[in-house]
C-alpha cells in the first residue's frame, strides 16, 4: 500500500499544482522585494518589478542567485527577517571558502520537517520505526534536519550523530533500529566494522531502510549496498543553502520528488543560463516558495541533474529530479574530457571483483594529466597468481576507458588502506596546480 | 595421497617499506615458523607466498590484521641436491602436459633440496610424480625440516 503524508497536496492534479506554484511564486517575489535589500537591488539592476511576474513561465525573467551572493553578504545580509524571529542558524562547512549562514524561523523549521515527513512516508518510514540518525549533528544540516522530519512523521529517533561506530552498531542491535540515515560511505564503513564484530547487518539486525545522501553515489553502489546488507537504500537530496536534506525518492526509486508547493525547480545550461527542455542534463536551479528567513530566488545549486515532470507511478504529481551524478564543481577535466567521480563509481560497481572503496588521484606529469585509480583488493578478487591480478587491473582500466574515453592507471591496494569516512567522503585527490 | 598436498599461505601486499616487517612481526607474536618463502613482485604490489608450520594459525593472524590472504594447494617435492635434480621433475611433469604456474626451491639441512610447486592440475601432478618415484613431502615432514 502506498502511504502519503498529505495526499491532497502530494497527488494534486498538475494544473492545480501549477496554479498553486504560480500564486506562491508571485507572492515570494513580492516578499523578497519588500524584505530584502539584496533582492530589491538585484531586481532593480535587472529592471524587474514584482508585478512583471504574472505567470509561472515568467520565472526566467528573474535574475539568478549564486553561492557567492551568500558569502558576500556573510553572515546575515540576505535575511528577510530580523534576528529575533529566528529559531535556528545552520552554517555550512566552508571547505571551499567562507562559510554560508542560513537562518530559520519557526515556520521554516516546520516546512522543512513537513517536506521530510512526506519523503519518509513515501519510502514507508513512520510510526513504529526506529530511525538512527548517523549524520553529523550541530552546524551541519544533516543530523538535525532529518531529526525533525523523522519526529514529524512519527518515528522514534536515535540521534547517534556520526562516529563511535562500534557503539552505533551495538545500539542498532539493542534498540532494533529499522531505518538508518547517513552518508553512503559511512554506512559502508559501518558494515565493515559490524563484520569485524562478527555482526551481519543483513542477518543480525532489524535494519530495513537506509536514507543516504550528502555525497553523490551511483545506482550501482545502491545495488551493492542493498545486496550486501539486505536493506532498501534511498537517495536523499538537499543542499545546506536551502535547508539540508529535504527530499527523497519514493519506493519506486525512480527520481527524487521535489515538493512543488514548497520549491520551484528548473534545469538550465550552466554556460548560457537558458532553461533546458525537460529530460536534458543540466544544472539544477531552485526557487524557495515557502521560506521566510532566507528565501532564495533561482538559486544556482550546482548539482548536475535531469528534470522529469511525468507523474510518478506512486501517484505523486510533483516533479522529480533524476539521480544526481555530482555537483558541477565536482566535475574533473582530465585532458579536456569531463569526468564525474559518479561515472567512475558506476563503472566500478558493475565489476563484481571490485570492492566498495576506491580513490581517484589526478596528477600532472610533463604537462599531461594522469588519472590513477586506486581500488582495494578483496578476498573475492585475490588470486596468488600475479597474472590474474594484472588481468583484473586491465579489466578495470578497459571498462573505464570505454565509458570515459580516457586511459586510467589502475592500482590495486591493500584492503583497509584507503581512508574511511564518517561523513562526506573524499574520493578525489587532485594534485594538479592549476 | 591427499595428505601430500601442502597448504601454502598467499597474501597480497603493496610494494612499500615496512609491509614485510609487519607480517614477520605478527608471525613472531603468534609463534608461526616460516619453512619456505618467496615474493613475486609486480610493480606496485607483490604476492607473498609461504609455507609455514601452522597454516591455519598463520591465516587467522594475517586475516585479523586486515591482510587479503588465501590458502593455496601446492606440492612439496624432495629433490636430490645434485645437478639434474630439478630437470628430472620438470621433465616428468612436462611429458604429462602439466604446467608449473610457479615454483620456488631451497636447500634443506640434509642432502636434499625442497621444491614448492603450484601446478595447473594438482591431482595429475601427484600421480605422475609418485609414479616416477619422486618423493613428496607432507605437512608433518615440512614442519620437521
Amino acid at each position: 500500500m502506498i502511504e502519503y503524508w498529505n495526499p491532497l497536496i502530494e497527488r494534486m492534479p498538475i494544473e492545480e499544482l501549477n496554479k498553486l506554484q504560480e500564486d506562491k511564486l508571485k507572492s515570494i517575489v513580492r516578499y523578497v522585494y519588500q524584505h530584502s535589500e539584496f533582492y530589491r537591488k538585484r531586481f532593480d539592476e535587472a529592471r524587474i518589478k514584482p508585478e512583471d511576474i504574472k505567470t509561472l513561465a515568467d520565472v526566467t525573467k528573474l535574475p539568478f542567485t549564486y553561492k557567492k551572493d551568500l558569502r558576500d553578504n556573510y553572515p546575515t545580509g540576505m535575511f528577510c527577517v530580523p534576528n529575533e524571529q529566528l529559531v535556528r542558524f545552520h552554517v555550512s562547512s566552508g571547505t571551499t571558502g567562507k562559510p554560508t549562514v542560513v537562518g530559520y524561523t519557526k515556520n521554516d523549521i516546520h516546512e522543512w520537517a513537513t517536506s521530510l515527513a512526506r519523503a519518509m512516508a513515501s519510502i514507508g518510514v513512520g510510526r513504529g520505526d526506529i530511525i538512527q540518525i548517523s549524520y553529523g549533528y550541530g552546524l551541519f544540516t544533516g543530523g538535525l534536519g532529518l531529526h525533525y522530519g523523522a519526529e514529524e512523521v512519527g518515528c522514534t529517533v536515535l540521534p547517534t550523530s556520526s562516529g563511535n561506530t562500534e557503539k552505533q552498531i551495538e545500539l542498532m542491535q539493542d534498540l532494533g533500529t529499522t531505518t538508518i540515515a547517513c552518508t553512503p560511505s559511512y554506512f559502508l564503513f559501518m558494515t565493515e566494522v559490524a563484520r569485524s564484530m562478527g555482526i551481519s547487518i543483513k542477518d543480525n539486525t532489524k535494519l530495513k531502510i537506509g536514507i543516504f545522501g550528502a555525497e553523490p553515489w551511483s545506482q550501482q553502489m545502491r545495488a551493492r549496498i542493498e545486496e550486501i546488507t539486505g536493506i532498501k537504500a534511498y537517495d536523499v537530496f538537499g543542499t545546506s543553502e536551502l535547508s539540508g536534506p529535504l527530499f527523497t525518492e519514493c519506493t519506486y526509486q525512480d527520481g527524487i520528488h521535489i515538493w512543488a508547493d514548497q520549491f520551484l525547480i528548473e534545469v538550465i545550461d550552466p554556460e548560457t543560463g537558458e532553461v533546458l527542455p525537460e529530460g536534458e542534463r543540466g544544472e539544477l536551479v531552485i526557487t524557495t516558495l515557502a521560506k521566510e528567513a532566507l528565501p532564495l530566488i533561482r538559486y544556482r545549486v550546482g548539482d548536475n541533474t535531469v528534470l522529469n515532470k511525468e507523474p510518478c507511478k506512486c501517484g505523486r504529481t510533483h516533479p522529480r529530479i533524476m539521480r544526481i551524478l555530482g555537483r558541477v564543481d565536482d566535475m574533473l577535466i582530465i585532458r579536456g574530457i569531463n569526468v564525474f567521480p559518479g561515472q567512475i563509481e558506476a563503472v566500478l560497481m558493475n565489476i563484481p571483483e571490485v570492492g566498495e572503496h576506491f580513490q581517484i588521484i589526478v596528477d600532472r606529469v610533463n604537462e599531461l594529466d594522469v588519472m590513477t585509480l586506486q581500488i582495494e583488493m578483496t578476498d573475492a578478487a585475490f588470486s596468488d597468481k600475479v597474472n590474474d591480478i594484472i588481468k583484473l587491473e586491465d579489466k578495470v582500466a578497459s571498462a573505464l576507458h570505454k565509458v570515459l574515453n580516457l586511459a586510467v592507471k589502475v592500482e590495486l591496494v591493500e584492503h583497509g588502506s584507503l581512508p574511511r569516512s564518517m561523513g562526506k567522503s573524499k574520493k578525489v585527490i587532485d594534485n594538479r596546480k592549476i | 595421497m591427499e595428505n601430500k598436498i601442502i597448504k601454502q599461505i598467499s597474501l597480497f601486499s603493496e610494494n612499500k617499506p615496512g609491509r614485510l616487517a609487519n607480517i614477520a612481526d605478527k608471525f613472531r607474536g603468534a609463534g608461526v615458523n616460516i619453512r619456505a618463502f618467496t615474493i613475486a613482485e609486480a610493480g606496485d604490489f607483490g604476492i607473498i607466498r609461504m609455507v609455514v608450520d601452522n597454516p591455519e594459525l598463520a591465516h587467522e593472524v594475517l586475516h585479523e590484521t586486515g591482510f587479503t590472504v588465501s590458502e593455496t594447494n601446492v606440492l612439496g617435492v624432495e629433490m636430490e641436491d645434485v645437478p639434474g635434480g630439478l630437470a628430472k621433475i620438470a621433465d616428468v611433469l612436462g611429458k604429462e602436459n602439466i604446467n608449473i604456474d610457479y615454483a620456488y626451491a631451497f636447500v634443506t639441512k640434509t642432502e636434499k633440496a625442497l621444491l614448492i610447486l603450484r601446478v595447473n592440475d594438482i591431482k595429475a601432478a601427484l600421480n605422475v610424480l609418485e609414479r616416477n618415484g619422486i618423493k613428496l613431502l607432507d605437512m608433518r615432514e615440512i614442519q620437521d625440516i
